[in-house]
């Protein structure tokens, strides 16, 4: 959707050459980005890629080593807890004690926070699926359960900017489908969301820009579909012949034609009237049509098959 | 601190719901009490300056209590906490270290007070205890002994890596520090060695200060204990709060 005007657009977050060393691995090298106002930032890699860390210095829980950080104009690191009144997260990995309630570790997060900041508590169970369990146990919630909280508690001080560190991983399908309703509805309401995924669908679906991360350095940083369309992934165009075009001469014949259509890389010829043409552009499909049109040749069927983020993902960060 | 008043409280509730963490804290003490008790009983005796057996081993065994809060009880639940990456979710709400520490001291300190009430109510009942000292003196002395030995723990939860390390640190020196300390064998029957050491160790300060307290004697006479136990919980504040880590 995205649909906002980007020109005026404030950068709520700014990264200029952040660089995060463990040891002798570099986790993050030298990354630079910007998050505007009110978009759904994803953030995009392999494991390992450094996704983790570069959020943990943007929320002001990791030192970084080099690099300026700038988020909602502070710094995260000697301001981190100013910053962490107005900001929400939901961190990859953390917990709270077992023998806790649903309902009392929402209550005893909102005593952290200003009173004015602080949503209703039960109001967001509802919202992410945990009222009927407010009374139970947090030890004993299942996984997706668990995770459903955190997001909760990420969103329990109305934050004007949430950070989201694979939210989606572990809940079922409706979970995750509602989950990514319940995000299209805060962006709606002005909340600038950043999130960490492997689901390339669900960055495809909610993000209005992507940032894909390969051994702690930026490969790529565009609106998804944009990314789709610049990498110039091949497509494949399958189609069927009607049986009275699809004799051996005039099947060879049209090879050699459709290899002459801009756009076309390859054309594979099969049994039974099927050629698949392999090529790249937003027009491969109406030119090969075209084609075949102009020369009374009747298309019984045909199938477009799409490059997907998923592809560009691949293809950008494939091991060296 | 805000929030402080809301996590003292949930913490303590945590502590209902798990009583088995803290059970080692209220009844080890009690059992010593009894094993102890049944076998001296409580008649008055030169030896403990006319009192009774009972009345010389209950302020020391009020210093145990605090000894296995500050030891065992605190590095144990701040270490765990770590471990299982609690504190890194409190870490992600706007929530100071301070606000923190002074949950855990605040709720700690209550089961100290409770232990040693339910401690004291007991050989009263069972041996008919004699308190010659000031009860208001004993209380601020307990109160010095309680926060001396939680900062030590939280020294100690600083440095250690899980829960398990803690635990077997703790005890650790938690045994040692008993039976050097003059908690349960008088001090007046170790041998010469054995006593020099016992007095590097806090925890026979906290007896020697309660047990003085508790005869009546005043502060004057166990300036060494003040300043020990002082000692130890400004040096170890200064230091945990160097050393603390969330993860
Ligand atoms: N606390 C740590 N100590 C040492 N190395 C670490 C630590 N945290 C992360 N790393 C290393 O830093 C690199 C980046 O890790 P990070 O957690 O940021 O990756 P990620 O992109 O979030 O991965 P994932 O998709 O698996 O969550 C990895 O090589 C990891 O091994
Ligand atoms: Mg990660």
């Amino acid at each position: 959707m995205a649909g906002r005007a980007r020109s005026q657009a404030q950068a709520v977050v700014r990264v200029e050459g952040l660089t995060k060393r463990y040891g002798s691995v570099r986790a993050v090298d030298g990354l630079s980005f910007e998050v505007y106002e009110g978009e759904i930032f994803g953030l995009l890699g392999p494991n390992g890629a450094g996704k983790t860390t570069t959020v943990e210095c943007l929320e002001g829980l990791r030192k970084p080593d080099q690099g300026s950080i700038r988020v909602l104009e502070l710094d995260p690191w000697t301001q981190g807890r100013t910053l962490r009144e107005r900001i929400g997260l939901q961190l990859q990995e953390a917990a709270l004690p077992d023998r806790l309630k649903v309902w009392e570790a929402l209550d005893l997060f909102s005593a952290f926070y200003p009173k004015a900041r602080v949503a209703d508590g039960e109001e967001l169970l509802a919202r992410v699926g945990l009222l009927e369990h407010r009374d139970r146990y947090i030890g004993k919630l299942s996984g997706g359960q668990k995770q459903r909280l955190f997001v909760a508690l990420a969103l329990l001080n109305t934050p004007e900017l949430v950070f989201l560190d694979e939210l989606t991983t572990g809940l079922d399908p409706q979970g995750r489908r509602a989950m990514w309703r319940f995000l299209e509805e805060l962006r709606a309401r002005g909340t600038t969301i950043v999130l960490t995924t492997h689901y390339m669908e669900e960055a495809e679906r909610l993000c209005d820009r992507v940032a894909i991360l390969n051994q702690g350095r930026l490969v790529a940083l565009d609106r998804p579909e944009r990314l789709v369309e610049r990498l110039a992934i091949n497509r494949r165009l399958d189609l069927e012949l009607a049986e009275a075009s699809a004799s051996e001469a005039t099947l060879n014949a049209l090879q050699s034609d459709l290899e002459r259509v801009p756009g076309v890389r390859r054309v594979e010829v099969g049994p039974d009237g099927r050629i698949s043409v392999y090529g790249r552009g937003e027009r491969l499909a109406v030119d090969v049509l075209g084609a075949l049109l102009d020369r009374g040749v009747r298309v019984e069927r045909f199938q477009m098959e799409r490059p997907s983020l998923e592809d560009v993902f691949l293809a950008l960060t494939e091991e060296a | 601190m805000r929030g402080l008043g809301k996590l003292t409280k949930t913490e303590l509730k945590l502590f209902l719901r798990e009583p088995e963490a803290v059970f080692f804290m209220l009844v080890f003490p009690l059992l010593l009490l009894f094993v102890f008790g049944g076998i001296w009983g409580n008649e008055p005796s030169p030896y403990f300056h006319g009192l009774g057996f009972v009345d010389w081993s209950t302020p020391a065994y009020m210093a145990l209590i605090v000894g296995i809060a500050g030891l065992v009880g605190l590095p144990v639940t701040v270490a765990g906490y770590r471990e299982r990456k609690i504190l890194r979710r409190l870490r992600a709400a706007p929530v100071s270290p301070l606000t923190v520490l002074g949950a855990w001291v605040l709720v700690y300190a209550a089961l100290t007070t409770l232990g040693a009430l339910l401690l004291i109510v007991a050989a009263k009942l069972a041996y008919g205890l004699r308190v010659p000292g000031d009860p208001l003196k004993i209380a601020l002395g307990f109160g010095l002994c309680t926060l001396s030995f939680l900062a030590f723990g939280f020294l100690l939860a600083s440095v250690s890596r899980t829960a398990r390390v803690a635990n077997i640190t703790g005890l650790a020196l938690f045994f040692l520090m008993m039976f050097l300390s003059g908690a349960t064998v008088p001090k007046q029957e170790l041998p010469e060695t054995m006593q020099r050491l016992g007095a590097w160790l806090p925890l026979t300060h906290a007896v020697e200060l309660l047990q003085g307290l508790w005869l009546g004697e005043g502060w004057g006479e166990h300036a060494t204990a003040l300043l020990v136990l002082s000692g130890v919980l400004i040096g170890s504040a200064a230091l945990s709060a160097k050393l603390f880590r969330w993860e």
